[in-house]
């Protein structure tokens, strides 16, 4: 992808403006909920996207472990970075809709919900798992294998708590099933769009900065006199890359 | 850099290693021929263990060429692992077994079928002397001891090339007699040895290389073309 | 009497002789088998006094059984590789000439049988405190033995990381308890209705089964593909 940062970031913000306005001036007031049914715009959008982040992670992991290239094991930990954060938007908002529409600030009947709960648990061991192994190359690799078992088991999750469910419960979610109005439709698909954007836009920005910061880093080593061998591992080369935090 | 035949046990070229952004081995350059001994000489953090543990395929290089035995490296690894013997910093022994358990693991490791593994591991305790502790659990010996059961495992497969980490280490002087005959230079042995040294790096090695702090080359070539007095030059500026 | 060129010594012997040498340490030292099958005792009797019941049936009875052998089956993963990265981490074999994988393998068979002994402990165990028939052992034998699989293999894995880690106690409950969910979601869908109060039933067994058979395989196949990277340097 050669769009540039700019490029990308007005494209978000066109397009998040885009669903603000559809969400509270075109999409239908849904008939049993309200308006807080309009949560539905952020929460599914936000939920969509953060697993599909979790799949790309998996994707440039498992490239990361082809090639050996650091930039690919730099891309995919930020993808899974920013799609835990994307993670933590949908279970506040999910929160947020249980309360509204249930009474209560959080509901097991809901398969999609608990599925992801469970998943957004998993990919938030993440962290403190990497930043646990020294050694910066041995911690790349870790972290994809890490990635790609996370990936498998995203859809396996999803399948046992849908098979736990009591199945007679009405699903609260009716996403995307037969029955959405045509306005509701366009405003959720624009929605989505807005949000992918926003998320492949802080992935671009995130993996500029630690570049830069790597690069800056770099500079500063070669600048300074003396010996470099007693120095503390920094990110290497051309690639960003995690281990030694520049976070 | 001379580009031989296969009659090179070793053959380096501008070999790297890179920890991040700490280099190791800086552009290692050599040729060892068959039946020669390298002798590796350096301050600590000059990449000597380093160096080894590339050629014992424990390490992948960063970049460079490593050909050992016919095998490059890190592509062919898997072909060489069978044919060297190492001798790290560590024993490499399993602490609860004995040591003839340790050698009996080894030698499965290795593919030697058992009633042959079980002759040569009695005949390599005896030449150590350790008939009476290769039954005790290795936790309860010596670091004498466990050098001694670390050499047996070393030659148990009856390696081609023997890559040595000071191989005197720990060893009272009836154990480096013994181990002499194992993993000595006689018997036209190709060895990498690792040592601090000097005086027996220039006596029992026919090359060597000298290392430097981040892992440069200080010295490369006949250990007959450098004479003690120079070599102590070579590390007394390398000190400063 | 060295070959030319010795080969790669074949999966089937190097796998054996790991998974034999663990096994004698582990007969020799009992490291790992009392005390997780002393903690699943001793977690019994916590559950029976922090649920003040004498008597467990259907998912109270499933979830205390898995979650204690869960817990317990924790401490052996724990343990699994340390044996290795004690004497000079993992080299006697990575310089051996055989494929990596056997040594996930081995280690992957050996957390089964110290599973499975722990299950011969502690499931009588929990019959006898908490149960009224025996009945239901038998299928909850199976259940627990494809649960067993997909738990070694996802333990293996997350050891052999988790070892080379500063912290790696902590690594193993904190990363291995949200992989192991839906093994502990099938398991507990399948035991659940064994354990009625009634008799055993077979609600969705053959799903469950199935469920926990692909995790199992799917596990299996990720270890299989990812450890040989694990263990490059």
């Amino acid at each position: 992808m050669r769009i540039n940062l700019r490029t990308l970031s007005i494209a978000s913000v066109v397009m998040i403006a885009a669903s603000l306005a559809l969400v509270f001036f075109y999409a239908p007031l849904d008939a049993d909920q309200g308006f807080i049914q309009k949560i539905f715009y952020l929460h599914v959008p936000l939920a969509i996207v953060a697993l599909s982040g979790f799949v790309i992670g998996g994707l440039h992991a498992i490239r990361h472990l082809h090639t050996g290239d650091r930039l690919h094991d730099a891309r995919s930990y930020v993808s899974i970075h920013l799609s835990v954060i994307f993670g933590v938007g949908v279970l506040l908002t999910g929160a947020i809709w249980a309360k509204a529409s249930w009474g209560k600030w959080w509901v097991w009947d809901e398969p999609t919900l608990v599925s992801f709960l469970i998943v957004f648990l998993l990919y938030a061991t993440y962290y403190p798992f990497r930043y646990a192994i020294e050694d910066p190359e041995r911690q790349a690799r870790y972290a994809s294998v890490f990635a790609i078992t996370a990936g498998a088991f995203v859809p396996l999750n999803f399948l046992a708590v849908r098979l736990a469910e009591n199945l007679v419960h009405p699903r609260v979610l009716a996403t995307a099933e037969g029955g959405m109005p045509a306005k509701m439709w366009l405003t959720f698909l624009v929605s989505i769009s807005g949000m992918a954007l926003l998320w492949a836009t802080l992935v671009r920005f995130e993996l500029t900065a630690k570049s830069a910061s790597a690069q800056l880093a770099r500079l500063r080593r070669a600048l300074e006199p003396g010996r470099p061998e007693r120095r503390a591992p920094v990110p290497a080369r051309a690639a960003p890359t995690i281990a030694g935090g520049a976070e | 850099m001379p580009k031989s035949t296969d009659d090179a046990a070793i053959l380096l070229d501008e070999l790297r290693r890179d920890y991040g952004e700490r280099t190791a081995l800086a552009g290692v350059g050599l040729e060892l021929a068959k039946g020669l001994t390298l002798s590796v000489l350096g301050p600590n953090g000059a990449g000597k263990t380093t160096l080894l543990r590339i050629l014992a395929t424990l390490l992948r290089p960063t970049t460079g060429q490593a050909t050992v035995l016919g095998c490059e490296l890190p592509r062919e690894a898997w072909r060489l692992r069978g044919r060297i013997g190492y001798l790290g910093h560590e024993a490499l022994l399993y602490r609860d077994l004995s040591g003839r358990e340790n050698l009996r693991f080894a030698a499965r490791l290795h593919g030697i079928e058992a009633g042959h593994a079980e002759r040569r591991i009695g005949d390599l305790i005896g030449r150590v002397a350790m008939e009476r502790h290769a039954d005790r659990r290795v936790d309860e010996l010596s670091a004498g001891m466990r050098q001694r059961l670390a050499i047996c495992r070393c030659v148990l497969h009856e390696p081609e090339l023997l890559l040595l980490d000071e191989p005197a280490a720990h060893l009272d002087p009836e154990g480096r007699a013994l181990a002499e005959p194992l993993i000595g230079s006689g018997e036209g042995r190709t060895r990498v040895v690792v040592s601090h040294d000097a005086a027996a790096a220039l006596r029992d090695g026919e090359r060597l290389l000298a290392l430097d702090h981040g892992g440069a080359v200080a010295f490369e070539g006949a250990t007959s073309s450098i004479s003690a007095e120079a070599l102590t030059a070579v590390y007394a500026g390398a000190l400063s | 009497m060295s070959a030319a060129t010795p080969a790669e010594t074949p999966f089937r012997e190097a796998f054996l002789a790991i998974l034999a040498k663990d096994l004698r340490s582990e007969l020799r030292t009992l490291r790992s088998l009392p005390a997780m099958a002393l903690f699943a005792i001793t977690a019994f009797v916590i559950f029976r006094f922090g649920l003040d019941r004498t008597k467990l049936s259907g998912s109270l009875a499933a979830g205390v059984l898995l979650a204690t052998l869960l817990f317990a089956a924790i401490l052996g993963i724990n343990r699994i590789f340390v044996a290795e990265r004690e004497e000079g981490g993992f080299d006697a074999i990575r310089l051996a000439p055989i494929d990596r994988t056997a040594l996930l393998g081995a280690k992957i068979s050996a957390l089964l049988v110290y599973l499975l002994a722990l299950e011969l402990v502690a499931v009588p165990a929990f019959a006898i405190f908490f149960l009224d028939s025996a009945a239901p052992l038998a299928p909850l034998a199976i259940v627990l033995l494809l649960a067993d699989i997909g738990l070694a293999a996802t333990g293996a894995l997350i050891s052999s990381m988790a070892v080379n880690s500063r912290a790696r106690d902590l690594l193993v409950p904190l990363v291995l308890l949200p992989l192991v969910v839906p093994l502990m979601i099938a398991a507990a869908g399948a035991a659940e209705p064994l354990l009625e109060a009634g008799g055993p039933g077979y609600e969705r067994f053959g799903t469950w089964l199935a469920v926990l058979g692909l995790y199992d395989l799917i596990f299996l196949l990720v270890g299989y593909a990812a450890f040989d990277f694990l263990l490059e340097d």
